[in-house]
C-alpha cells in the first residue's frame, strides 16, 4: 500500500531522514520506533507533502505522490496527527472532528452525526460539546486520532499517540487502534511506548540517525544489537550480553 | 437554528424610518448600516477567516470607483455599476489573496502587504488622469431611484439595509456551512487544517474574494449617497481602521459583533461631532473605547449580550 524508496530529507548539513526505504502492506498495523531525534517525525512529515523530500520517492495506492501537497495527500487516502497536538483550540470537538468529516459530505447533519459516531468509537463521546483548548493531554490525542479517522483515510499516520498517557489511557487506546485496523484502515505508527508497539504492530522499522537500521517482527528488533546500540550507546549490547553471562 | 434574533433585527430596522422620520435619524440609521456592511466584509475575512487587514480601504476605493467610473464614462446605471463594483472587489480580493499567500505571507505580513495595496492604488488613482486625480470625482445630481439617487433618504435608508442584511445572512451562513467550518479550522490552526484535507490557499483566497466583494457594494454605496469622492478619502487608512475597529469592538468572528460595533461607535461619532468641531476628538474617543473593550471584554461587545443570555437561560 505504501511503498517508500531511498527517501532523504536534508535540513543544512543534517540528513534527518537517510536513504530510507520501507514497506506497509495493506490491512496491517506497522511500526516505526527510534531515539529521540532519530528523524521519525520528519519521515511522516516527508511522506504527507508537509515536507518536500530531497531525493526518493513515496509510492501510495498505486500513484507516486512525492512532492503532492498535504491536502492532496489526505484525500488520496493517507493522513497523519502531530506528535505536538494541533487541535482547533476555539472550537468544540465536535466542531474539530466535523472539520475531517466535510472532506466528503458538504452536508452539516452528516458531517455531523459522522463526527458523534467518531467520537464514540474513539471514547469521547461524552466530550463532544467541549472545547478543544480544556482537553486532558489524553483528551487531545484521541482528538487528533478522531479528527484523522474523520477524513475515512486508507492509511493513517499516527505520531506518538500515546506519549504522554498514563498506563490506563494507555491500555484502553490500543484496542482503538486493533479496532480501527480491523475496520479497514492501515496504521503505520511511530511510538516510544514499548508495551503499545508489541502488542499492536505486525512489522517494526527501526530509525537511528535517519538512518532504517532494522525490521521485523517487534521482539525481533528489540533484540538485535543493532538497535540496542542506537537506543542505549555504542558497546551497550555486549555489555548487556557480558552481564546476562555473569 | 434560531431564526427569532435575526427576524426580529430586520422588522426593527424595517420599521425604523418609518417611526423616526426626520433626515437626521434616517442619516443616522443609514451610517449605522453602512459601517455594518464595512465592517462585515472585513469580519469576514479577519474574524470568520482570520486573514487579519490593515488595507481593506483598497477593496471599498475599487467599489467607489468602479461604479463611479462606469457611470462617468460609459453611462453605466449605477446599479448595473453595483453588480459589476462586487466583481471588481472580488477580483482584487481573490488577486491580493493569491498574490500573498503564494508568497506564503500569513498574520502581521498579510496585514501590512494589504495595506501596501491599499496605499498604492490611492496614489494610482491620485496619479491617473481618468480616476480624477487628486480632486476625485463628483457624480452628477440625477435624483431618482433607477439612478440610485433617491430623492427621499429612505431609499438610500433601505437599499443599505438590503445590502447589510444580505452580509449578515453571509456570515450565517458561514457559521453553519463546510467552508465556514473550513474557515475556522484554517483560523485556528493552518498546518491541521492542511493535515484534513482543506486547500488552505484556494479557501484563503476564496474568502477574500467575498470580503472583497462585501466592502465593494459598501463603496458604491458610498458614493451615491455623497455623490463625491477622492482617493485620500475612499482608499484612505482611516476606511480600513473604521472597518477593522467596527469589528473589533462589537466582536471579530461573530454574527452582529459589526452590528453592535457600528451601532455604538456612529452613536459616539455623532455625539462627539455635536458637542465639538475637533476632528481629533471622536478618534481620540474611539482609540479609549477600544482599550476599555479590549481590556474588559476582549472579546468584543457581543459579550455582553452572551452574558445576559447565558444568566437568562440559567434563570
Ligand atoms: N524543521 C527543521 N529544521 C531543522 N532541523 C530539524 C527540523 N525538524 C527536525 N529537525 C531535526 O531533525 C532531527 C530529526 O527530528 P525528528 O523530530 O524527526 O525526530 P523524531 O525521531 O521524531 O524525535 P522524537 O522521538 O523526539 O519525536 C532532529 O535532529 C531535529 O532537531
Ligand atoms: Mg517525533
Amino acid at each position: 500500500m505504501l511503498e517508500v524508496r531511498g527517501l532523504s530529507k536534508i535540513f543544512g548539513g543534517l540528513r534527518a531522514v537517510d536513504s530510507a526505504s520501507l514497506d506497509v502492506a495493506e490491512g496491517t498495523i506497522a511500526g516505526l520506533i527510534g531515539p529521540n531525534g532519530a528523524g521519525k517525525t520528519t519521515l511522516f512529515a516527508a511522506l504527507t507533502g508537509f515536507l518536500a523530500p530531497d531525493e526518493g520517492s513515496v509510492r501510495f495506492r498505486g500513484e507516486d505522490i512525492t512532492g503532492r501537497p498535504p491536502h492532496l495527500i489526505c484525500r488520496h487516502g493517507m493522513v497523519r496527527t502531530f506528535q505536538v497536538t494541533q487541535p482547533f483550540a476555539h472550537l468544540s470537538v465536535r466542531e474539530n472532528i466535523m472539520v475531517g468529516a466535510y472532506l466528503h459530505t458538504p452536508e452539516r447533519a452528516l458531517a455531523s452525526a459522522r463526527a458523534e459516531a467518531i467520537a464514540r468509537q474513539v471514547g469521547m463521546a461524552d466530550l463532544l460539546e467541549r472545547t478543544a483548548a480544556g482537553l486532558t493531554v489524553a483528551g487531545r490525542k484521541r482528538l487528533e486520532l478522531a479528527r484523522a479517522l474523520a477524513t475515512q483515510p486508507k492509511l493513517l499516520l499516527l505520531d506518538e499517540v500515546m506519549a504522554g498517557l498514563n498506563p490506563p489511557e494507555i491500555d484502553e487506546l490500543i484496542p482503538v487502534i486493533q479496532g480501527i485496523r480491523s475496520s479497514g484502515v492501515t496504521v503505520f505508527l511511530i511510538e516510544h511506548v514499548m508495551q503499545a508497539v508489541m502488542s499492536l504492530a505486525e512489522n517494526v522499522y527501526v530509525l537511528s540517525y535517519g538512518k532504517i537500521i532494522a525490521q521485523g517482527a517487534p521482539r525481533q528488533p528489540a533484540a538485535d544489537p543493532v538497535v540496542i546500540e542506537a537506543y542505549l550507546g555504542h558497546g551497550a549490547a555486549q555489555r548487556i550480553a557480558a552481564t546476562a553471562h555473569a | 437554528m434560531n431564526w427569532k434574533i435575526p427576524a426580529a433585527l430586520l422588522v426593527v430596522a424595517l420599521a425604523y424610518p418609518l417611526v423616526f422620520r426626520g433626515n437626521f435619524a434616517i442619516n443616522f440609521g443609514v451610517l449605522v448600516l453602512f459601517f455594518a456592511l464595512i465592517g462585515q466584509a472585513w469580519n469576514i475575512a479577519g474574524g470568520f477567516g482570520g486573514q487579519l487587514s490593515f488595507g481593506h480601504a483598497v477593496f471599498f476605493g475599487t467599489g467607489a470607483y468602479c461604479s463611479t467610473i462606469l457611470q462617468l464614462k460609459l453611462g453605466w446605471s449605477p446599479w448595473s455599476g453595483l453588480a459589476a463594483s462586487a466583481g471588481a472587489g472580488a477580483l482584487v480580493g481573490a488577486l491580493i489573496a493569491a498574490l500573498s499567500f503564494r508568497f506564503g505571507l500569513r498574520g502581521s505580513y498579510f496585514a501590512l502587504i494589504t495595506l501596501a495595496f491599499a496605499e498604492a492604488f490611492r496614489i494610482l488613482t491620485n496619479a491617473l488622469e481618468f480616476t480624477g486625480g487628486g480632486v476625485g470625482l463628483l457624480l452628477p445630481l440625477k435624483r431618482s431611484a433607477l439612478n440610485f439617487q433617491f430623492a427621499e433618504r429612505i431609499g438610500f435608508y433601505y437599499t443599505i439595509l438590503a445590502l447589510t442584511a444580505i452580509s449578515i445572512g453571509i456570515a450565517i451562513w458561514l457559521q453553519r456551512s463546510r467552508f465556514g467550518a473550513r474557515l475556522a479550522a484554517i483560523r485556528e490552526n493552518e498546518d491541521a487544517a492542511r493535515a484534513l484535507g482543506i486547500d488552505t490557499f484556494r479557501e484563503k483566497v476564496k474568502v477574500m474574494a467575498l470580503s472583497g466583494a462585501l466592502c465593494a457594494l459598501g463603496g458604491t454605496f458610498y458614493a451615491q449617497y455623497y455623490l463625491y469622492i477622492d482617493p485620500a478619502v475612499v482608499f484612505g487608512v482611516d476606511k480600513s481602521v473604521e472597518m477593522l475597529l467596527v469589528s473589533m469592538i462589537g466582536g471579530t468572528g461573530t454574527v452582529y459583533g459589526p452590528l453592535i460595533g457600528s451601532l455604538l461607535l456612529t452613536l459616539v461619532g455623532e455625539y462627539t461631532r455635536a458637542i465639538t468641531d475637533a476632528q481629533g476628538l471622536s478618534l481620540i474617543i474611539y482609540g479609549s473605547l477600544l482599550i476599555l473593550i479590549i481590556g474588559f471584554l476582549p472579546n468584543g461587545l457581543v459579550d455582553l449580550f452572551k452574558l445576559r443570555w447565558r444568566r437568562k437561560a440559567r434563570a
